[in-house]
């Protein structure tokens, strides 16, 4: 079952609702609120996507990775989630950050340079960002296989209720990579709890999917025993119920899920990128149509599902955000150098505590050694 | 006090950590019914179940990997590598991702996960199954990399690896894990991550690990024969390397002699040389000489012996230190 290349799609690019009885029963409870409250999160996360790109431009961030057009593949796929899962994520996932409550602002203190991190995966289940491609996803499929472990004996229905499923996020450029082939392998093996979620965004930087994947990625799956599935990854809808079925799936003790949302880059991969150089405008343009923002606004409106004074809320409320991001990433204090030397070990370690000892001493010696400066953010 | 191979003893070693720690699992391939290729966990999986001692498929980077999520969700994984030249396909996880998870965590928790490799030479094998990659792995920060050289050793730094709470690569040397001794079960070995001064000397001193302690140890013997008292110390901790214990041991000897199967060039060996120099310029009486490989891939097995580190090697070492 769901087996094809075919993608699953409940929201036309004109913002039109089309019935499917199977994929519908995972949309019982969606009602006008919770469409709104998904507007609400894609808005805000291509907001936070926006001001985040400008602190890039003025020289406060050192990089930053744009997610527009992939709102919906994001907000669907982590509005899916219960509290118990756990998600780990490559570093585009800004709204699926937002999903699990990760604060914006804590989004940006890597690209700061303040951290190699950022939060507390353990606050919300987010795990920390991976910036080597691919290499989380066995990550995710061992800490699946550790919750069923955990969760050994729980009967069908507490595991139906509460058992812990676990997503790898990661893109079409690293479904290249042998970590996800071992990740899937490993998976299928111990029949871990785990949805792999592939956001086929079309680019590997300036490398189409075409050079990638000779059959849509989805099939993949088959090929390791289990299903693969490809949904429109600019429908939030379509990406709920997908999402939530492969969810069950896990917690029901059916073992992994392929999806590939099939969405768009609407921006370059990283600010230090220009996609002007490796693709069409006309490529571009065709995919405006398909902003998977527009086209839930569309619905709204022409459901009379939102009124003007609702957009205008969220966009005054976005912009507030925005502006909260931009004065707490501003304000962010920079560690000094010797604070990282706690982090290296758990244990006492002699090299550390040599090379501390000799850093302190030769800073001492500077009779006017800088206090830690909380408002520049470095070199960058 | 009870006699046992190297080998049966980070097999008892291993028990005792899967029995006091539930958490605890092994991960590797072939290490469940078949025991590993060395029998190394031979009848542990029949004793804590599948579950405990996990057959894993053939992918190094997905036993590694997996090891990181099952140790981010609680579990004290222990990985086996099944040869030393097969560990690049995790050379990955391991630097770019166990390493770094602390540093990255900002210290709020780590992945303590041990990986376990047979390494080094002499067994008449053919390519990657001979190799000895330790400087590789010491060159990354957040990793501790131990290795022990005797039984009593083997069944305790094992144990001590799985809880000193960082990711640590237990390197364990293949050419003698069916070399016997003495395990006092009651009485821990000293702490993992200190040398020992395993014969002592006053006139040269011989450092070294894993393969190649009872070779220096057999040198110091010949040594005799020249009149010569030779220190031996096994450095057991590769990451981080004792230097107190060996700077001690120079000022005494004012020699010292570096030995490991590793190229030479870039290895331990060479760190060990600089900082010595640096710390004890004023005691030696001759350049810290390094006895190693060669600058080229582990040889054909049937000239092994020509490129390995022997006695005499050794031996021509400690001549070219005393001819100063």
């Amino acid at each position: 079952m769901h087996e094809s290349g075919d993608m699953i799609q409940l929201l036309n690019s004109e913002g039109e609702r089309t019935a499917n009885p199977e994929w519908d029963a995972y949309l019982g409870d969606v009602d006008a609120d919770m469409l709104r409250q998904f507007y609400r999160d894609m808005f805000y996360t291509r907001r936070f996507d926006k001001e985040a790109t400008a602190l890039q431009r003025q020289g406060q961030l050192a990089l930053w990775v744009p997610l527009r057009g992939q709102e919906a593949a994001q907000i669907g796929a982590g509005r899916a989630t219960k509290p118990q899962d756990y998600l780990f994520p490559t570093y585009r996932e800004h709204g699926v950050a937002l999903t699990r409550n990760v604060d914006f602002p804590q989004m940006l203190r890597l690209f700061r340079g303040i951290s190699n991190g950022g939060w507390d995966p353990r606050d919300n289940n987010f795990h920390m960002y991976t910036m080597v491609l691919a290499a989380q996803v066995p990550h995710a499929t061992g800490y699946a296989m550790a919750t069923k472990m955990d969760e050994a004996d729980f009967s069908p229905e507490k595991r139906a209720a509460d058992g812990t499923a676990v997503m790898a996020f990661f893109g079409d450029g690293a479904s290249s990579e042998g970590d996800v082939h071992e990740s899937m392998v490993f998976a299928a093996s111990f029949n871990a709890p785990l949805v792999f979620f592939c956001q086929n965004n079309q680019w590997a930087i300036s490398v189409p999917v075409e050079v990638q994947a000779k059959v849509p990625i989805s099939q993949r799956a088959q090929g390791y025993g289990f299903p693969g599935i490809r949904v429109d990854g600019n429908d939030v809808l379509a990406v709920l119920a997908v999402t939530r079925w492969a969810l069950e799936r896990a917690r029901t003790g059916q073992g992994p899920t392929f999806i590939e949302a099939y969405t768009y880059r609407m921006s370059a991969h990283t600010t230090a990128d220009d996609p002007t150089k490796y693709r069409l405008d006309s490529e571009e343009a065709s995919w405006i149509d398909r902003d998977p923002l527009v086209r839930l606004e569309k619905h709204l409106r022409d459901n009379g599902l939102g009124d003007e004074a609702f957009f205008e809320d969220v966009s005054r409320g976005a912009d507030e955000m925005a502006h909260r991001v931009r004065q707490e990433a501003m304000a962010f204090p920079v560690p000094r150098l010797e604070q990282l030397f706690d982090n290296v070990y758990a244990g006492a370690h002699p090299l550390i505590q040599a090379e501390l000892k000799q850093h302190l001493e030769y800073e001492a010696g500077f009779l006017d050694r800088p206090e830690s400066d909380n408002t520049d953010g470095g070199a960058h | 006090m009870t006699t046992m191979t190297i080998a049966k003893a980070i097999t008892n070693g291993l028990a005792k950590v899967l029995e006091s720690n539930p958490k605890s699992v092994l991960i590797g391939e072939d290490i469940g019914k078949l025991g590993g290729v060395y029998r190394v966990t031979e009848g542990l999986q029949a004793k804590f179940g599948a579950t405990r001692v996990i057959d894993s498929p053939l992918a190094e980077s997905g036993i590694v990997g997996t090891s990181i999520g099952m140790s981010l969700r609680g579990y004290m994984p222990i990985a086996e590598i099944q040869f030393d030249g097969f560990v690049f396909p995790a050379y990955n996880q391991i630097t770019t991702q166990l390493a770094k998870m602390r540093s990255r965590a900002e210290g709020r928790f780590g992945a303590p996960v041990v990986i376990r490799i047979p390494y080094g030479g002499g067994i008449g094998s053919v390519e990657h199954h001979s190799e000895s990659p330790e400087a590789l792995f010491a060159h990354t920060a957040g990793l501790r990399i131990i290795t022990p050289s005797n039984a009593n050793d083997a069944y305790w730094m094992i144990q001590q690896a799985a809880t000193c709470g960082d990711p640590v690569i237990f390197f364990e040397p293949k050419r003698r894990y069916w070399l016997k001794g003495e395990v006092d079960l009651e009485n821990p070995a000293p702490d993992a991550f200190r040398a020992q001064v395993v014969r002592e000397g006053n006139d040269a001193t011989i450092v070294t690990y894993g393969p190649l302690v009872p070779v220096a140890l057999a040198a110091a013997e010949a040594s005799l024969e020249d009149g010569r008292s030779v220190e031996v110390i096994d450095l057991r901790s590769i990451s981080p390397i004792d230097f107190d214990a060996i700077a001690e041991s120079v000022e005494k000897t004012g020699r010292l002699i570096v030995t490991h199967e590793a190229p030479t060039f870039g290895g331990i060996g060479g760190e060990i040389a600089s900082r010595i120099a640096e710390r004890c310029f004023h005691s030696l009486e001759a350049p810290v000489i390094r006895v190693g490989g060669y600058h080229m891939p582990y040889p054909i097995s049937k000239v092994e012996d020509q490129y390995l580190p022997d006695i005499d090697k050794v031996l021509d070492a400690l001549d070219r230190s005393f001819a100063y």
